[in-house]
């Protein structure tokens, strides 16, 4: 099963290689990892997404704490949550296609971002589902290249986590 | 505020001085130059002791086996490069056993670093896996502050080693001391007291139990407890069965003491965790030693489980009630709540199983001197009274066997990592914090060659350490596996080429003695206790193919012990 849980660290130098470092010697899976800076310039934020059961999860969490430079560990298992992530597509597209692609980016509300002879650079927002359904959609017509940021979520609600 | 210029050395001894560190182990080079040059005048005037070791890996033995014996943190030093990379498996045997060091490291300077320089290694990353956290300065201002944060980190919650790092400009440069106390770290805040709701049913479920057994472990050393295990032993009259790391936390001598499980445990302590009812696990962790195979490992029974680290509950085993917390504060607050309690039938069986199980072995084998004799004649001839530092292997498990611990802090064991050669310079740093008490090292003769050359050490500071050879010319425990489980392909594992030892102690300045005869145990014995100035080497020669006793062969489980070994072999 899939879970995202958010670290907020101390925004210092080697913490990221800290956090590495621990996943790999506890053999624990990362999916994806977001990291940056928050309103707080001293705190930074990651995002991970890890596949586990309930124990591992509660293994990752309570290892992750144990770092000092981890000031806190929420898990987001439970949460109501806004999640995006952002996605660069360059899609194989000639005068044949490109009509098509247009008119699937005004149904995504992706936008293209670079022309090229023979392709199109798309750039989507959206959570996990939607990015995955488009790159769904683009397959359809070759895609030369791909890149994601991994998933950036925040809780919904006025409290701050 | 008092202000004054210092270079960033003067500000690192400054901070040892207000931690109150009297004693340094370390061994100097290039990069720490400033540093020592600093330290110079504080030997002189007595200020500082400082011990020179003959390898850095002896070095930071020695400062974990003074931490271990006086409960202070042990404070070593080593030069960048090879030096601090020397100190890697000193920082990995502390941290597997939770043991508070602060370890300084000499680097190169600062503009310098990611240029592959002379002695330059990444001791940042090579050591970030095996300390509790470590640190790399960059500026003199920043020295003060950090070094006594890595002590608070080192001794605090679950302990452990913090290194250091320390270029030669910044160890060199200068800054203004200001007073002031460290500002509070966001994400470390050390467990104190235990959930009240949790005690309440530890509390519950240890009133309620008929089959009770307390499992207690290195936790309960490090949080100070063991004047409280002893408080709710006695009161519910609940047997206890400790771990290798936790010897000395409740007196082996107390009747209420079931014992070492495990591995090369006596069958009756593994019998009472195996078949106990509610097992009251006390800053112990589940260790495979102790469970074998984890998934059959007592599945009867409930389990409440008390741990400073969050991360150690449910990791193996699965807690009906864990509580987070200090073993010294949850067990007072449990201690209000648990109540007297008679033995019953629990009680009688695990009496009888420990009457009907003892540990045995050959007293008169016909090639050499039984090991397990010399180890009991130790304990006689110190009286019980003695603290013990062991090697790795067969010569462990029998110190773990026979010699019986009464009080906390008494033994000194690679538990976690099992690092060969930790014995003889954790003997060095337990004598230099207790030089009122007999020391000695339970070593095999493979073991006792690692650190060898800090014989030199014990013998210039006068340490009467006692290092009990127990030579049986092999590297006996992976001979045992390979005797019992590899149809005795004894690969690499038979030593040939083993100095004379009496010589090799003599050539150091130290005393030796070789003891062929079982008469002669006791009388050589008695001879060491009586040496006061230098340290004593006892070659015990024992038989070759003799094997630890009882053995739950790994991964496998309770059913699989084997007591004694195969008849006729």
């Amino acid at each position: 099963m899939k879970h995202t849980i958010s670290a907020m660290v101390e925004n210092k130098p080697g913490v990221l290689a800290r956090m590495a470092g621990l996943f790999a010697r506890r053999g624990f899976n990362i999916d994806s990892l977001a990291v940056s800076t928050t309103e707080d310039p001293r705190i930074s934020r990651t995002i991970i997404t890890v596949a586990g059961d309930e124990n591992t999860l509660e293994q990752i969490c309570n290892q992750l704490n144990k770092l000092i430079d981890v000031i806190q560990v929420i898990d987001h298992t439970q949460d109501e949550c806004v999640e995006r992530e952002l996605c660069l597509c360059k899609v194989a597209s000639g005068p044949q296609t490109r009509n098509d692609i247009v008119q699937l980016c005004h149904i995504f509300r992706a936008d293209i971002v670079d022309v090229g002879g023979e392709t199109l650079t798309i750039q989507v927002t959206g959570d996990e589902k939607k990015i995955d359904a488009f790159v769904r959609a683009m397959q359809e017509f070759g895609i030369k290249e791909m890149v994601r940021t991994g998933k950036i979520l925040l809780v919904r609600g006025q409290q701050a986590r | 505020m008092a202000q004054d210029t210092f270079s960033g050395a003067d500000g690192l001894l400054k901070v040892f001085e207000g931690e109150g560190v009297d004693v340094i182990f370390g061994f100097p080079g290039g990069a720490v130059i400033p540093i020592y040059d600093k330290l110079y005048h504080k030997i002189q005037d007595g200020s500082m002791r400082h011990i020179l070791p003959r390898h850095e890996q002896g070095g930071i033995h020695a400062a974990d086996g003074y931490a271990r014996s006086t409960g202070k943190v042990g404070v070593c030093m080593a030069t960048s490069g090879p030096g601090a990379m020397n100190l890697v498996t000193g920082l990995a045997t502390a941290h597997m056993d939770s043991i508070p060091l602060v370890a300084i490291t000499g680097q190169v300077k600062t503009f310098a670093i990611g240029k592959d320089a002379f002695q330059e290694a990444d001791t940042i990353g090579v050591t970030m896996p095996v300390t509790k956290h470590n640190y790399l300065l960059k500026d003199p201002c920043d020295l003060p502050d950090v070094a006594r944060e890595a002590f608070h980190i080192a001794k605090t919650g679950r302990p452990g080693p913090v290194l250091i790092d320390v270029p030669f400009d910044v160890s060199a440069g200068s800054c203004t001391w200001v007073d002031r106390d460290i500002p509070a770290i966001p994400g470390y805040e050390p467990p104190g007291k235990g959930d009240p709701e949790k005690v309440n049913q530890a509390a519950q479920a240890i009133n309620a139990s008929d089959r009770p057994v307390l499992y207690i472990g290195g936790g309960v050393l490090a949080s100070g407890a063991s004047d409280l295990v002893k408080e709710l032993a006695e009161r519910a009259n609940i047997y206890v069965v400790h771990t290798l790391m936790g010897k000395g936390a409740f007196p082996e001598t107390h009747e209420l003491s079931m014992g070492m499980p495990g591995m090369h445990g006596m069958a009756y302590a593994s019998h009472a965790l195996q078949h106990a009812g509610l097992i009251i696990c006390i800053g112990a962790r589940f260790d495979d030693r102790v469970t074998g195979d984890p998934s059959k490992f007592s599945p009867g029974a409930s389990v409440i489980h008390v741990d400073v680290d969050p991360a150690e509950i449910n990791k193996v085993r699965k807690a009906d009630v864990g509580i987070v917390g200090s073993a010294k504060l949850v067990l007072e607050q449990l201690l209000e709540l648990v109540e007297p309690r008679q033995p019953g039938e629990w009680e009688a069986h695990l009496k009888e199983w420990r009457r009907t199980h003892p540990l045995a072995y050959d007293t008169d084998p016909s090639d050499g001197i039984a090991p397990q004799y010399v180890v009991e004649q130790l304990w006689q001839a110190t009286e019980g009274q003695a603290i013990i530092s062991t090697e790795v292997g067969q010569n462990q498990m029998w110190a773990a066997q026979y010699y019986r611990c009464s009080f906390p802090r008494q033994f000194l064991s690679s538990g976690g990592l099992g690092t060969m050669g930790y014995g003889f310079p954790a003997a060095i740093g337990a004598q230099i914090g207790n030089p009122d008490r007999i020391v000695a090292d339970i070593a095999g003769d493979g073991s006792i060659q690692m650190n060898i050359q800090e014989l030199a050490t014990a013998v210039v500071h006068k340490l009467p350490v006692k290092i009990v050879i127990l030579n049986n010319g092999a590297l006996g425990m992976v001979r045992q596996w390979q005797d019992l489980f590899f149809d005795k392909r004894y690969s690499e594992t038979i030593l040939t080429g083993n100095p004379d030892f009496v010589k090799l102690a003599e050539a150091y300045g130290a005393a030796g003695f070789r003891v062929t005869e079982k008469d002669q145990v006791r009388p050589t014995l008695d001879k060491a206790m009586q040496i006061t100035d230098r340290p004593t080497v006892m070659d015990f020669l024992t038989p070759e193919g003799e094997n630890v006793f009882p053995m739950i062969p790994a991964g496998k489980t309770f059913e699989d012990m084997m007591e004694t070994g195969p008849v006729g072999v």
